[in-house]
């Protein structure tokens, strides 16, 4: 046993992702178990290592802990990414929100039909323009602080990072309206944790492909008649 | 200025409800705006009140916060519902979580199209049965103890008993192979802030009717 956290997932981003960007933020290493079959997610189901028969799943500290977001406030808490006090946390926590929120829409997106896909992606891109990305640089502008809580590198910041990429993913030059979101993703992406995270080799995953969503397809008997927003 | 936390919502439960629950059951009094109008929510969020551009929002603390589970996390932590470390608010969050899957189930239940109805009610009522009263059932006959985490009332036995009573709604029979839970559900119904809260002309609101739907999507037509 090695003492890193064990992360059961597929071998995708989907809802493991924003784990894997906070450990390596961090500077955790983490060991991974993928899904490929559905002998493998059953087995998991019959051992009772999934509380609520699903993943992502992390086994952490002598837990098996399930839940993406109890999760994440766990690593964060534990690696003191989460405030210094109730306030800053609360914060956090509404920031985090957003960014979930926006990441959200992405999510579904590889499993979306052809058409709906250009739908989604309009939608995705108008959704962080109008509503997202305004509060983020707003907040930045107005501490004029390198950090969006505290004065301090949090979850907040690594999760809006991870949200930036992802919808740049989409739409290439979606920070043209940005300059403070500009900024502060050059700023978070030369961290050391995350510089490392972000070059090849990494446990990054990439954008998900059909192959992914065949998977998950299978794996779970799920996610066949995904609609867009 | 009253210093009570200022919620802001539709007169009906929603997302809020279980904000509602959770600051009832910490004693903690309330006061309550509605929307009823789309101008209403449209000069919200001209005026700079909505982060998101979206409700709840409950003002406390000198914040106007947004998001429910941040708002929830906020509450729990500040009325020390949130377990005594970080163990136990993670067994609490992995509760509250899975819960406000089912309760999302509930949620969205009453804008579903006609012909979708009965589907989404067997979801809900197998989901409830399969997947999350099972669970509880079994840390409450693990530990033998009145609460699920900690041996201490905290916000995953209010998420709980929401849940179970917003389940009853819809399936009056669901707790009948869940013995623990039954009991469970007595034992919460009797903590005095609860009590409260489960009396006629409490803060509470009732099941979502047609005049909820409608209100909700004419104050948030785009």
């Amino acid at each position: 046993m090695s003492g890193k956290p064990k992360l059961y997932y597929f071998d995708g981003r989907g809802k493991m992702e924003s784990i894997r960007w906070l450990l390596a933020a961090a500077g955790v290493e983490f060991e991974e178990e993928f899904l490929e079959t559905r002998d493998q997610y059953e087995k998991l189901l019959q051992g009772g290592s999934l509380l609520f028969q699903q993943v992502p799943m992390v086994e952490i500290d002598g837990m098996k802990m399930v839940q993406t977001r109890a999760i994440l406030s766990y690593i964060a808490a534990k690696y003191n990414l989460y405030g210094k006090d109730l306030k800053e946390r609360a914060w956090i926590d509404m920031y985090v929100g957003g960014t979930d929120d926006l990441m959200g829409f992405i999510l579904m997106f590889p499993f979306l039909s052809a058409e709906d896909k250009e739908k989604q992606r309009a939608f995705i891109v108008q959704k962080a323009t109008s509503r997202y990305f305004p509060v983020y640089e707003k907040v930045l502008k107005d501490h004029g602080q390198d950090f969006l809580v505290g004065n301090n590198f949090s979850w907040a910041d690594v999760h809006l990072l991870e949200a930036i990429l992802m919808v740049e993913e989409k739409k290439s030059d979606v920070l043209a309206g940005f300059p403070q979101l500009q900024a502060f993703k050059a700023r978070i992406s030369n961290i050391p944790t995350i510089k490392k995270f972000l070059e090849p080799g990494s446990q990054r995953k990439p954008v998900p492909d059909d192959k992914y969503v065949e998977t998950v397809r299978r794996v779970l008997r799920m996610y066949y008649d995904v609609k867009a927003n | 200025m009253s210093g009570k936390p200022r919620l802001t919502y539709l007169n009906g439960r929603g997302r809020m409800e279980s904000i509602r629950w959770l600051l009832a059951a910490a004693g903690v009094e309330f006061e309550e705006v509605y929307l009823e109008t789309k101008e209403q929510y449209d000069k919200l969020i001209k005026d700079g009140f909505l982060l998101f551009q979206q409700v709840p929002l409950v003002e406390i603390d000198g914040m106007k916060m947004v998001q429910t589970r941040a708002i929830m996390s906020y509450i729990a932590g500040k009325y020390n519902l949130h377990g005594k470390d970080l163990k136990e608010r993670a067994l609490i969050d992995m509760y509250v979580e899975g819960i406000s899957d089912l309760m999302q189930m509930i949620l969205m239940f009453p804008f579903s199209p006609p012909d979708a109805k009965e589907k989404n009610l067997e979801s809900i009522k197998d989901r409830a049965t399969n997947r999350y009263f099972p669970v509880f059932e079994k840390v409450l006959k693990q530990h033998g103890q009145d609460f699920l985490v900690g041996n201490k009332f905290s916000w995953a036995d209010v998420q709980l008993m929401e849940a179970i009573l917003a389940v009853e709604e819809k399936v009056p029979a669901v707790l009948s192979g869940f013995p623990q839970l039954q009991v469970f559900k007595t034992k919460m119904s009797n903590i005095p802030t609860i009590k409260k809260f489960l009396q006629p002309g409490s803060p509470r609101k009732p099941p979502p009717d047609a005049h909820y739907v409608e209100t909700v999507l004419k104050v948030f037509k785009k």
